[in-house]
């Protein structure tokens, strides 16, 4: 194949993965946008495959194997996973395709010709490209672990902000002493390796529950911005045009998230929420109302309009199918049902509209947080399943609060509020919930999943 | 110091085509709703596994005997594919469920 042709053909790739990303966000092309990209994607491993390269040995018995491994692996892996367990997963797959770019470019390093500086583009690339795959890398996994429960959500390292300028100082100084190095040394690169990947785990241990949707989706611009990196190494136009597309649109991601939260991205990174904020609030000594099964099902039953709060309790729980259950039911009795979704519910953006749809709850009972909020004042009984920060009117009320100024659900507007809960535990932010002692609040303690399935039961019966 | 410079010129297209890129990648995902939040990350998630044609690269130039290359060459492809399949299979599979649903309310 001629050179230019291949250079055409890796063209059409980046138009397919503009097209595909561009289809992706609009509902109805979503689908196809999907297809488009991924064949984009097949497009550009063939062409690399059979790229013309003179007298190389090509090893195609090994690359073979380890593509359809890793196809293979990675098919099982997302037909098995459940839909609560998505976010995990896709930081899990992100921090695989950071690791690719690390190995990248530590093979180049190894491959560096002895004698000769790295200070020049090519041994700056990928510097940075070790240094980004490498926190995409052991980010991800510690995102994983979060999520998957193994690793403590409220896990800290002691003075986080410290531990983490330290890592990137010692990353600049030895980078900086390998750029005036006469020539490279391997051993240098190794240390250098290690510096990053242990700053990975720094940068994202501080980081956790309400905070992961953000870390999650700059994780992965990170991963793009190391293919990118990866790319400029190759001078490959598709790895530094499709890094750069993801690196962009994942920052942009982020950003959005932020703004949900009214804090800035800094803030997010260096070190979760300060604990002061509540105090005020958790010093007074105050008494819950608890609901019974009963009343909420003959509450849910003689009224008009329902709106369902999620949170990432109800994901905990898998209660996802059992409230479209519920909603069925009240449906039929005439009752109105919807969702109300805040932008950071859950722990990855979007995470609620995933599991509501994948218990076939239909698009249109999902309201946005504006929409929302205008309907609460009009709403008989606001169902609270597992959700915290995103309806504590601390947010509106408590200059103090760590999360004054985030825009929330008012579902305190509403004429009666139940709020399920596992325990009395606050959530993430660490703050209390005065929404919790209102005048029309009760508290539902229990499993998600089980009190609504008893629910159901109830309202049958009533 | 001149080194880098002249790094710059030589990949100049390749420098321009990257600040593009980043507009375009902006532009691109600027108008997404909600609901799609999570698909569009994990389908961009996907492709960043473009990364596995360097890895590619790298294999394809490996002289017999290197093992150093052999196996992260090879890891990194596996691991590459892992992102790029499971990427896409993940997106297809939260999509369908979207327009299941859509059928059915229409």
């Amino acid at each position: 194949m001629e050179p230019t042709l291949i250079n055409l053909l890796y063209l059409i790739c980046v138009v397919l993965f503009i097209v595909g990303l561009k289809r992706l966000s609009s509902p109805d092309t979503a689908r196809n946008g999907n297809i488009i990209a991924a064949s984009g994607m097949g497009l550009g491993i063939l062409i690399t495959l059979f790229y013309p390269m003179e007298g190389a040995p090509n090893n195609y018995l090994w690359i073979t194997a380890g593509i359809i491994l890793g196809s293979g692996i990675g098919w099982i892996a997302a037909k098995k996973v459940q839909m609560t367990s998505m976010p995990e997963m896709v930081s899990l797959f992100n921090g695989l395709g950071g690791a690719c770019s690390m190995m990248i470019a530590l093979v180049e390093f190894y491959n560096y010709p002895t004698g000769m500086s790295v200070l020049n583009g090519q041994g700056i690339t990928t510097l940075f490209a070790l240094f980004i795959g490498s926190i995409s890398f052991t980010g991800s996994l510690i995102a994983y672990g979060k999520l998957q429960g193994f690793l403590r959500d409220s896990l800290v390292l002691p003075f986080p902000q410290l531990i983490n300028l330290v890592f990137l100082l010692a990353f600049l100084g030895s980078s900086t002493y390998m750029l005036i190095q006469p020539e490279i040394s391997f051993n240098l690169i190794l240390i250098i390796l290690a510096i990053s990947l242990v700053y990975g785990i720094t940068f994202v241990t501080p980081i956790g529950g309400g905070d992961m949707p953000v870390v999650i989706s700059l994780l992965n611009s990170f991963t793009g911005i190391g293919a990118a990196l990866a790319g400029l190494i190759y001078s490959n136009q598709v790895m530094v045009m499709g890094g750069i597309l993801v690196g962009a649109s994942g920052i942009f991601l982020t950003v959005l998230m932020c703004e949900a939260m009214n804090r800035s991205l800094i803030n997010v990174i260096i070190g979760g929420f300060t604990s002061t904020g509540g105090v005020s609030a958790g010093s007074r000594e105050e008494v819950v109302k608890e609901a019974s099964l009963s009343d909420t099902a003959i509450l849910l039953k003689y009224s008009k309009k329902v709106i369902l709060v999620p949170g990432y309790g109800l994901a905990v729980a898998q209660a996802q199918h059992a409230c479209h259950e519920l909603e069925n039911m009240l449906e039929a009795e005439g009752v109105s049902f919807s969702y109300a979704i805040h932008p950071v519910a859950g722990r990855m953006p979007g995470h609620m509209n995933v599991l509501l749809a994948e218990a076939d709850v239909p698009y249109p009972k999902l309201l946005e947080l504006e929409e929302a909020n205008r309907e609460f004042p009009s709403t008989d009984l606001v169902l609270v399943v597992g959700a915290n920060d995103v309806v504590n009117p601390a947010a509106k009320e408590d200059p103090s609060s760590s999360i004054y100024g985030m825009p929330i659900l008012d579902v305190e507007l509403a004429k009666n509020i139940i709020v399920m809960k596992r325990s009395m535990n606050p959530g993430y932010a660490g703050i209390q919930n005065q929404l919790f002692f209102g005048d029309k609040t009760k508290m539902l303690f229990g499993d998600a999943k089980s009190s609504i399935k008893k629910l159901i039961e109830e309202v049958g019966n009533a | 110091m001149e080194q880098i410079l002249n790094y710059l010129l030589e990949n100049l297209t390749l420098i321009y085509i990257l600040i593009f890129a980043i507009f375009l990648g902006i532009e691109v995902i600027s108008k997404v709703p909600t609901v799609l939040h999570t698909p569009l990350m994990s389908g961009a998630n996907a492709v960043s596994g473009v990364v596995v044609i360097g890895a590619i690269y790298l294999m394809r130039q490996a002289e017999p005997g290197e093992y150093f290359v052999f196996v992260f060459g090879f890891l990194g492809i596996t691991l590459a594919m892992i992102n790029v399949v499971g990427g896409f299979a993940v997106t297809g599979r939260m999509l369908d469920m979207f327009k299941k649903k859509t059928k059915k309310s229409e």
